[in-house]
């Protein structure tokens, strides 16, 4: 693993290199068809797109998703070509996905697999003093109660308890690159802006994030270096924030004309 | 009446260090069942008249009975070669198993387990533990001063005659199945428990407390008195695998809680795999008095084991957690059977199973409500959980409910390893196999929560060199 240094920051973290995707289940249907797409440490990208235009595909299949398939393209993560790898190598790696639906594991606490995930990523059980401490900074940041810490993972959670749940993962793991799948969607304001300003928080020069979404609200407190719009699994458009606020402003219906495609998919 | 098996013998010496032995001669039933070895264990034993009457109108019994009409293996019972095993070997002879013969398999899981060497000989059928004596002597002076007794079946008898005449039998007759009648005609070892009014033991009594008696016998036969307003926790077994080389294992256990007083009585089964476990535990409960089961069936070829608890008076609790894991070539027929008789009386099962490759669970329960018993509330709920493709699990629930004012909830899923929940772990780092041990141990986490804390690590423990190799 390549340590971050001034010289080496100008490296890209992610390398997604003319990647295409198909579905495990269905192969026929190709989702993402040539994605390019390169993250360096400490960037934001914001990847928007339409419903159905192939953003959460793109995101399961760079972490590694075995409902997926990769046809064709390469994804490189810290230099390595992990397009073989399996999604733990990958986690171990440094790469970390907040799903956009986080599956219940009853039984199983938060605590618990926090404890497994850092062991799983540096080989060792956490110190049990500096987890706690590093736990309860992380519950203050996203304000999050610490009996929730005792809870099950994801079961029986509200949406806004499984979207900071996995915040709560993020914090904990400190990984390099954050791919925030949605994270905004099924919030209301106020957990939105939780959330939202948790992954600030918790964002550091060496962290890129690929942060999925429909909307341009989450940008409001994540300010995005990058934006990119996927239609129909590929990049049309990329721009800086202020691309963003153009979608916001007229949706997606304008970017969908100049291509030629039926406008009113973005609603 | 030490237990001493020849190994332990020569390298202690031959009594000359006050090392005494009263056994009788070394004796060993011969092959097969009649009457002649009914009255032979009896007379071995000293028992009295009417234990013997009891043995041999249970052996009637037992060569009167079929199968039950209901097995989940009718095929598996049908294999059971009654003609060829030895029904009754003296505990001194019994340990003449050799280590070298113990399978490697039950080796390598001590060894993971890291039981120290002593008690895997003593698990293994290998050896007499002696440490065990010295470490639990404070314990049972402890329960003898608070009047509770806690000894083999065997010397219940002969030492509390009286209390055991008026009980033995009335919980789980010998005409209740084909393997209590068995039981009852040649049952030999497990404990036997008093405790008085009032008395709370706060420490589990587990069979290893034990002198002089073995803690696995094939035939247990265990008998539990918990008097009015007393608490004991019973834990038989261990998690340890236990090798025997006996094809079947049939126990009988009868609890009686009196008013106000409450038992919990934990079982982790782990039987080698080729043991045969057929087990009627039955439990009656009076006026507001609690009967908990905590089932864990992890082991044996074919397990038929359904904890009942009857519910005979008002405010009486039953309460039964029955734990399941079926490997390859395993069948494991647990759940629980509730009987309310009285009003306002309650009850709750929790059944959860895993199985794996050729594996199979069944879940059968029966939930009765006795016209009379209004009031009564129960919930039931069952959850199988599915390792793989080939995994099989049935779920046979039996309700009759003859009275109309009752509140009664059931509820039954059947789960499969999911896709989603593997990648979901393995996206946090955790190889596919990690991720399908921490969802099956959460799977089972409500029920060996229930569990001391030293059991219940051997039981994750356990289930995680089960899950070996099985995902992936």
């Amino acid at each position: 693993m390549s340590a971050v240094n001034g010289q080496e920051s100008a490296q890209p973290l992610l390398e997604v290199r003319d990647l295409r995707v198909s579905v495990a289940a269905d192969p026929e249907i190709e989702i993402v068809k040539g994605v390019d797409l390169a993250v360096r440490p400490g960037e934001v990208h914001a990847l928007m797109g339409p419903n159905g235009s192939g953003k959460s595909t793109l995101a399961n299949a760079i972490a590694g998703s075995p409902e997926y398939v990769i046809d064709s393209g390469e994804v490189h993560f810290q230099g390595e070509d992990v397009t073989a790898l399996t999604a733990d190598a990958r986690a171990r790696m440094g790469m970390f996905l907040s799903f956009q639906y986080p599956t219940p594991i009853p039984g199983v606490t938060m605590v618990n697999l926090l404890r497994m995930a850092m062991k799983a990523r540096s080989g060792e059980e956490p110190p049990a003093r500096e987890f706690l401490q590093q736990l309860r900074e992380v519950l203050k940041t996203l304000r999050i109660d610490e009996d929730f810490a005792r809870r099950y993972v994801n079961d029986g959670f509200s949406g806004g308890e499984k979207k900071r749940a996995e915040i709560l993962q993020l914090g904990m793991l400190k990984p390099q690159l954050a791919i925030l799948d949605e994270t905004d969607s099924g919030l209301d304001v106020d957990a939105l802006r939780t959330v939202a300003e948790g992954v600030s928080a918790l964002h550091n020069p060496e962290m890129g994030i690929l942060l999925i979404t429909h909307y341009q609200r989450i940008l409001n407190y994540i300010t995005p270096d990058f934006v990119h719009v996927l239609v129909d699994g590929r990049i049309v458009r990329s721009g800086g924030a202020d691309l963003a606020h153009r979608i916001e402003a007229d949706g997606y219906d304008p970017i969908l004309q100049e291509l030629g495609q039926p406008a009113g998919a973005a609603t | 009446m030490t237990t001493v098996n020849p190994k332990a013998r020569e390298a202690v010496g031959e009594y000359q260090w006050g090392f005494h032995d009263t056994e009788a001669p070394l004796f060993r039933a011969d092959k097969g069942l009649d009457e002649e070895v009914v009255r032979q264990i009896s007379g071995l034993k000293d028992e009295p008249e009417w234990m013997r009457e009891f043995r041999l109108e249970s052996l009637r019994t037992f060569f009167e009975k079929e199968d039950p009409t209901w097995a989940g293996s009718p095929d598996l019972l049908e294999a059971i070669d009654f003609d060829a095993i030895t029904y009754y070997v003296r505990a001194t002879d019994r340990d003449s198993t050799d280590w070298d013969d113990v399978p490697e398999y039950i080796k390598d899981t001590f060894d993971k387990l890291g039981i120290p060497e002593a008690e895997r000989q003593f698990l293994a059928g290998a050896g007499a533990q002696y440490d065990s004596e010295v470490v639990y002597h404070n314990i049972r002076e402890d329960l003898a001063k608070q009047g509770v007794v806690f000894l083999g079946m065997d010397q219940g008898l002969a030492e509390y005659g009286d209390l055991v005449e008026e009980h033995f039998g009335t919980v789980v007759p010998p005409g209740d199945n084909k393997y209590a009648a068995l039981n009852s005609a040649v049952w030999s070892g497990g404990s036997f428990i008093y405790v008085p009014p009032g008395v709370h033991v706060e420490v589990p009594l587990q069979a290893y407390f034990r002198i002089n008696t073995e803690s696995m016998g094939q035939f247990e036969r265990t008998l539990i008195i918990a008097d009015e307003g007393s608490y004991v926790h019973y834990v038989e077994g261990c998690t340890a695998p236990i090798y025997s080389t006996d094809s079947l294992h049939s126990a009988v256990v009868e609890i009686i809680v009196k008013k106000d007083a409450r038992v919990r009585y934990t079982t982790i089964q782990n039987w080698s795999n080729n043991v045969y476990n057929l087990v009627t535990k039955r439990a009656v409960a009076y006026e507001n008095a609690v009967m908990e089961w905590v089932d864990g069936n992890i082991g044996s070829k074919l397990t038929m084991k359904y904890p009942s608890v009857y519910l005979m008076e008002p405010g009486a609790h039953g309460e039964i957690l029955s734990l399941a894991f079926a490997g390859d070539g395993q069948h494991q027929d647990a759940g629980g059977k509730v009987i309310h008789v009285a009003p306002d009386t309650s009850s709750a099962i929790v059944s959860k199973s895993v199985s794996r490759g050729s594996g199979r669970t069944s879940y059968r329960g029966l939930l009765k409500v006795e016209e009379g018993a209004e009031g009564s509330t129960s919930t039931v709920r069952c959850d199988a959980l599915l390792l793989d493709e080939h995994s099989r699990s049935d779920t046979y629930p039996t309700m009759e409910v003859d009275e109309e004012r009752v509140n009664i909830g059931h509820e039954a899923s059947v789960s499969k390893l999911g896709d989603d929940q593997l990648f979901y772990l393995m996206s946090r780092g955790l190889t596919e196999e990690e991720a399908g041990k921490m969802v099956v141990n959460g799977f089972v986490e409500p029920i060996v929560k229930e569990l001391p804390m030293e059991y219940a690590i051997e039981l994750n423990r356990l289930i995680e060199l089960q899950m070996e190799g099985s995902v992936g």
